[in-house]
C-alpha cells in the first residue's frame, strides 16, 4: 500500500506544479459570476494557456491536440491546479465528455473543425440532453429533429439543466428523428451551433439564487446533415459514449463537498457544541463517510493505474458524499442557529445547493438500480417500454394521464 | 497510487479462507449458544498458519508483517464467523513487540497465548485511561499500576475482555499515580489474577471478566503512544471482522432476492429490496476503503491511525448491524428463526457493536480527532 506517486509520475507532478508557479499570475481568481463577460473571457483565456501547456484535455490523443496521458496524470493536474490555488478549464464538459465522444464518434471533418478551438475554450460547449420530462429515463426525450427533403433537419423541443448554455457556442444535443421505433433507437446526436436561429436560452435560477444552469428552446432550427453526430438512428449508442465519460469525469472529481475541516473547527470553537454527544456523534458520522470516499477515490485510482475501469458502484460514492455533506451542513446550521443561513454566509450556498445535487448526474434512485442489477447482479424491474414504438408510448401515457 | 493488496497479501487472504473452510465453523456458531463444548478449538489451526507471529518481527521468529495483514485475517474469520482469538492476540503482540518482552518468541511460536487487555486512551473530555464495565455507560477507571524496578503490581477489574478465557499471558494496560499508562505482561497463572469466563449473545466470542488483585508482571517498556496503537489495533480488527460479516450477509441476501418469487417476480427486482441491499454494498465499500486507510496510516502515518482505526471501526460497526437486519428483512420470517444463519450475524452484529468501547465511542473519537486537526 502506498499513496505516494511513481518516479515517473513524481516527476509529471514536479513540471506541471512548476508551470503553475512560474504561471499563476496570469489566472483569474477560482469564482466570479458566470454572467459576467469579462470573468468569463479570463476564464476561456487561462483554459487557452493551460491548452498550450498540455495541462487540458491530457488524456485527448496526440492527433487532436492532446497529451495522450492516462487518468491518473489527468487527476495529477487536477491535484496541482487546486494546490496552486487557480481554475481549472472553463470547459470541463466539453473536454471530459463531449469531446471523447466526437473522438469516438464523429467524422473527421468534425474533430478537426471542432476539437482545436474547444480544447483551446476559443468555443465553449454544452451538453443538450436532459429535458423537463426526460432526466433518468433519458431515452424518452422528446426533442424531434424532422428530416426535410433537402436531407436538412428541423428541430423542436425543449433541454433543461444545461450548464454554461448561455456563453456556449455549441451543443451536443440528442433528438429523436424517429417516432415510430422503440424509444432507443429513433435517436441521432447533433452538433447545435447556439447562436443558429430558433435557440433561446433562459437562465434557471435554482434554490441558491444563482442561476448555475439554463433552459434552452429550440423553435425550427435548421441543423444540416454534416451535424449529426455517429449516424441518424445512433444516438442512443452515442450518448452511452457521452456518459461513460461523464461517470468518470463525476468520480473522480469529488474530493468533498463542504469542508469537513471547516465544519471541525467551527464545532471546536463552540465550547458547548463541542461537549455534546449528540453534536459529536453526527460529527463523527460525516467524517468518517467523507474520509471513506477519499480513500474510495484512491482505491478507483488504483484500479485505473491498472488500466482498468472502475465499476458502477464507484457511484456510490456520490450517493455517500451529497448524503454526508446534507447532515453537515444540518449539523453547522443546528450549532450555529438561524445566523448560519444568511445569505452571504458560509453554509448558506450548499445548504441551498445540495437538495438538488442529489439528482444530478443520476438520482440517487436509479444509481441505486444501476449498482444493484450491475454490481449485485439483482433482476431488473419489469418494463412496460420495451420493444413498442416510441409515438405508442407516448399515446399510452397520455390515455393513462386522461383516465 | 496504489491501495491494492500485494501478492503475498492475496495468499494470505486465500490460505486463510482455505483454513478456514476446513471447519463447519457456521453451524457450530449456532450449536454453542446451546453448547458451549460445540465450539471447535481453532487455536491449532491459528498457530499452524502462523497468525501468532503476524505482527511480532522475524528475528523473534514471527512473520513481520503490518497491521492490515492481521485485518486481513480477520475479515476471513468475520466471514464464516470463525471463533478464532485474534481480537485477543493480534493487539497483545503489538504492545510486546513494542515493549521488546522475553515472550515474544513462544508467542510467535504458538507456544504461549496472550490475551490484550483493552484501555481506552485518554480523550479531549475524558483525561484518564479507562476499561469496559461490567454494565452500564460510564467507564472504569483503568487498574492501577505500582511500578516496582522490571515488575509492575496491578490492582483493578478489566471486564469483557477478548479471548481472556484460555489466555495465558494477559497484557494489560494499568494507570501510575501520576495517571501514566504503564502497559505489563501478567501470566494468566500468577497470585492474585481471576479470569471468569463469559459470552453473552454470540456463542463465537469468548470473553472474560479479569479481575487483578496485586497481581504482578513484567513491565513493558513501551509508552502511551504504544499502549494507544494496541487499543485502535483491536479497533481495526474489528472493523475487519464485520466487513468479512457483511460480505457474506450481502451475499447471501443477494442470491435469496434472486431466488424468491412473489407476485410473478423475483423479490430482487423490486426497488424496494434492492435498495435496501445497494445501501448494504455502499456501506461494505466504504467501510473496505477505511480498511485501507486505517492499514496505511499505522504503517505509513501513525498521527492519523487513531483517526483511521475508529473510523473504520464506527462504520463498520454500522455496517454491520445494517446488514445482518437487512439480511433477516430480506428473508422474510424465515430471517428470523434459530435455524437459519441470519440471527448469527445479527448476534455477532450485535455484540461486536458494545465491545472495546462501543461503535459509539469511536464515532466519538472520529469526532475528536477531527475538531483537534490542527487547521
Amino acid at each position: 500500500m502506498d499513496l505516494n506517486d511513481t518516479p515517473e509520475q513524481a516527476e509529471f507532478r514536479e513540471k506541471v506544479r512548476g508551470w503553475l508557479e512560474a504561471h499563476k499570475g496570469d489566472a483569474p481568481p477560482r469564482s466570479g459570476s458566470s454572467e459576467d463577460p469579462d470573468y468569463i473571457g479570463a476564464r476561456r483565456a487561462w483554459q487557452g494557456k493551460l491548452a498550450e501547456a498540455g495541462l487540458a484535455g491530457a488524456t485527448w490523443p496526440k492527433e487532436y491536440g492532446g497529451q495522450g496521458l492516462g487518468p491518473i496524470e489527468q487527476v495529477i493536474i487536477a491535484q496541482e491546479i487546486s494546490r496552486a490555488g487557480v481554475p481549472g478549464i472553463l470547459d470541463g464538459i466539453g473536454i471530459g465528455m463531449l469531446g471523447p465522444t466526437i473522438i469516438a464518434h464523429g467524422t473527421d471533418e468534425q474533430k478537426s473543425r471542432y476539437l482545436p478551438p474547444m480544447l483551446h475554450g476559443d468555443e465553449v460547449w454544452c451538453q443538450l440532453f436532459s429535458e423537463p420530462a426526460a432526466g433518468s429515463d433519458l431515452a424518452g426525450i422528446q426533442s424531434r429533429a424532422r428530416e426535410s427533403d433537402d436531407g436538412s433537419f428541423s428541430l423542436n423541443g425543449q433541454k433543461v439543466w444545461t450548464t454554461n448554455a448561455q456563453f456556449a457556442s455549441f451543443g451536443l444535443l440528442l433528438a429523436r428523428t424517429d417516432p415510430d421505433v422503440p424509444k432507443h433507437k429513433g435517436l441521432t446526436m447533433f452538433i447545435v451551433p447556439m447562436d443558429a436561429q430558433g435557440v433561446t436560452v433562459r437562465g434557471l435560477r435554482q434554490i441558491t439564487g444563482e442561476a448555475e444552469f439554463n433552459e434552452v428552446f429550440f423553435d425550427d432550427v435548421t441543423l444540416d446533415v454534416d451535424n449529426v453526430v455517429g449516424g441518424v438512428g445512433n444516438g442512443w449508442g452515442t450518448a452511452l459514449t457521452t456518459l461513460m465519460f461523464e461517470r468518470l469525469t463525476i468520480g473522480f472529481g469529488s474530493e468533498s463537498f463542504g469542508s469537513p475541516t471547516h465544519l471541525a473547527e467551527t464545532l471546536a470553537k463552540d465550547d458547548a457544541a463541542r461537549r455534546d454527544s449528540s453534536v459529536r456523534q453526527t460529527l463523527g458520522e460525516v467524517i468518517t463517510d467523507m474520509t471513506a470516499v477519499r480513500f474510495g477515490g484512491y482505491r478507483a485510482l488504483t484500479v485505473l493505474q491498472k488500466g482498468q475501469i472502475p465499476g458502477p458502484e464507484a457511484g456510490l460514492a456520490k450517493v455517500t458524499m451529497v448524503n454526508a455533506g446534507i447532515t453537515a451542513m444540518d449539523l453547522a446550521l443546528d450549532v450555529l442557529g438561524p445566523e448560519a443561513l444568511a445569505t452571504d454566509s458560509d453554509w448558506y450556498y450548499l445548504t441551498s445547493f445540495l437538495p438538488g445535487l442529489k439528482s444530478a448526474g443520476g438520482t440517487e434512485q436509479i444509481l441505486r438500480n444501476t449498482i444493484g442489477e450491475r454490481v449485485l447482479g439483482l433482476p431488473p424491474e419489469p418494463r412496460l417500454d420495451k420493444g413498442i414504438p416510441f409515438s405508442e408510448l407516448r399515446a399510452k401515457e397520455k390515455e393513462a394521464l386522461a383516465s | 497510487m496504489n491501495l491494492a493488496l500485494s501478492d503475498e497479501q492475496q495468499l494470505l487472504r486465500e490460505a486463510a479462507r482455505g483454513a478456514l473452510s476446513r471447519h463447519k465453523t457456521v453451524e457450530a456458531a449456532r450449536e454453542a449458544l446451546e453448547d458451549p463444548e460445540a465450539l471447535p478449538d481453532l487455536w491449532q489451526m491459528a498457530v499452524q498458519a502462523g497468525w501468532p507471529g503476524l505482527l511480532i518481527d522475524e528475528e523473534h521468529g514471527g512473520a513481520g508483517l503490518g497491521v492490515f495483514d492481521a485485518m486481513l485475517v480477520a475479515e476471513e474469520c468475520g466471514r464464516v464467523l470463525a471463533s478464532v482469538p485474534l481480537l485477543g492476540l493480534v493487539p497483545a503482540t503489538a504492545l510486546l513487540s513494542a515493549g521488546g518482552d522475553e515472550s515474544l518468541e513462544a508467542v510467535a511460536a504458538g507456544e504461549l497465548r496472550p490475551a490484550f487487555l483493552p484501555a481506552r486512551p485518554p480523550g479531549d473530555l475524558e483525561s484518564g485511561w479507562t476499561v469496559e464495565p461490567a454494565s452500564g455507560r460510564a467507564r472504569a477507571e483503568a487498574p492501577r499500576a505500582q511500578v516496582e524496578g522490571d515488575e509492575v503490581v496491578l490492582d483493578g477489574r478489566v471486564a469483557f475482555v477478548p479471548d481472556a478465557p484460555g489466555a495465558e499471558l494477559l497484557v494489560a494496560v494499568g494507570e501510575a499515580e501520576d495517571g501514566s499508562p504503564v502497559a505489563a505482561a501478567v501470566p494468566a497463572d500468577a497470585e492474585g489474577v481471576e479470569v471468569e469466563p463469559v459470552t453473552r449473545y454470540d456463542a463465537t466470542r469468548s470473553l472474560g471478566h479479569v479481575t487483578l488483585s496485586g497481581a504482578r508482571g513484567r513491565r513493558l517498556d513501551a509508552d502511551g503512544d504504544a499502549c494507544a496503537d494496541a487499543w485502535y489495533v483491536a479497533q481495526s480488527l474489528l472493523a475487519a471482522e464485520s466487513v468479512g460479516a457483511v460480505q457474506t450477509c450481502l451475499e447471501t441476501s443477494v442470491e435469496y432476492a434472486k431466488e424468491r418469487f412473489t407476485f410473478g417476480r423475483a423479490i430482487g427486482s423490486y426497488q424496494a429490496i434492492k435498495h435496501e441491499l445497494t445501501e448494504v454494498l455502499r456501506r461494505l465499500e466504504n467501510t473496505r476503503s477505511l480498511l485501507y486507510y486505517a492499514g496505511w496510516a499505522r504503517e505509513s502515518k501513525p498521527d492519523e491511525f487513531p483517526l483511521a482505526a475508529s473510523a473504520a471501526r464506527s462504520a463498520g460497526g454500522k455496517a454491520l448491524d445494517f446488514a445482518a437486519r437487512s439480511m433477516i428483512n430480506v428473508h422474510g420470517g424465515i430471517g428470523a428463526t434459530w435455524e437459519h444463519d441470519a440471527p448469527l450475524f445479527f448476534r455477532r452484529a450485535e455484540l461486536s457493536r458494545r465491545l472495546l468501547g462501543g461503535t459509539h465511542d469511536a464515532t466519538d473519537r472520529v469526532a475528536e480527532e477531527a475538531m483537534a486537526a490542527p487547521a
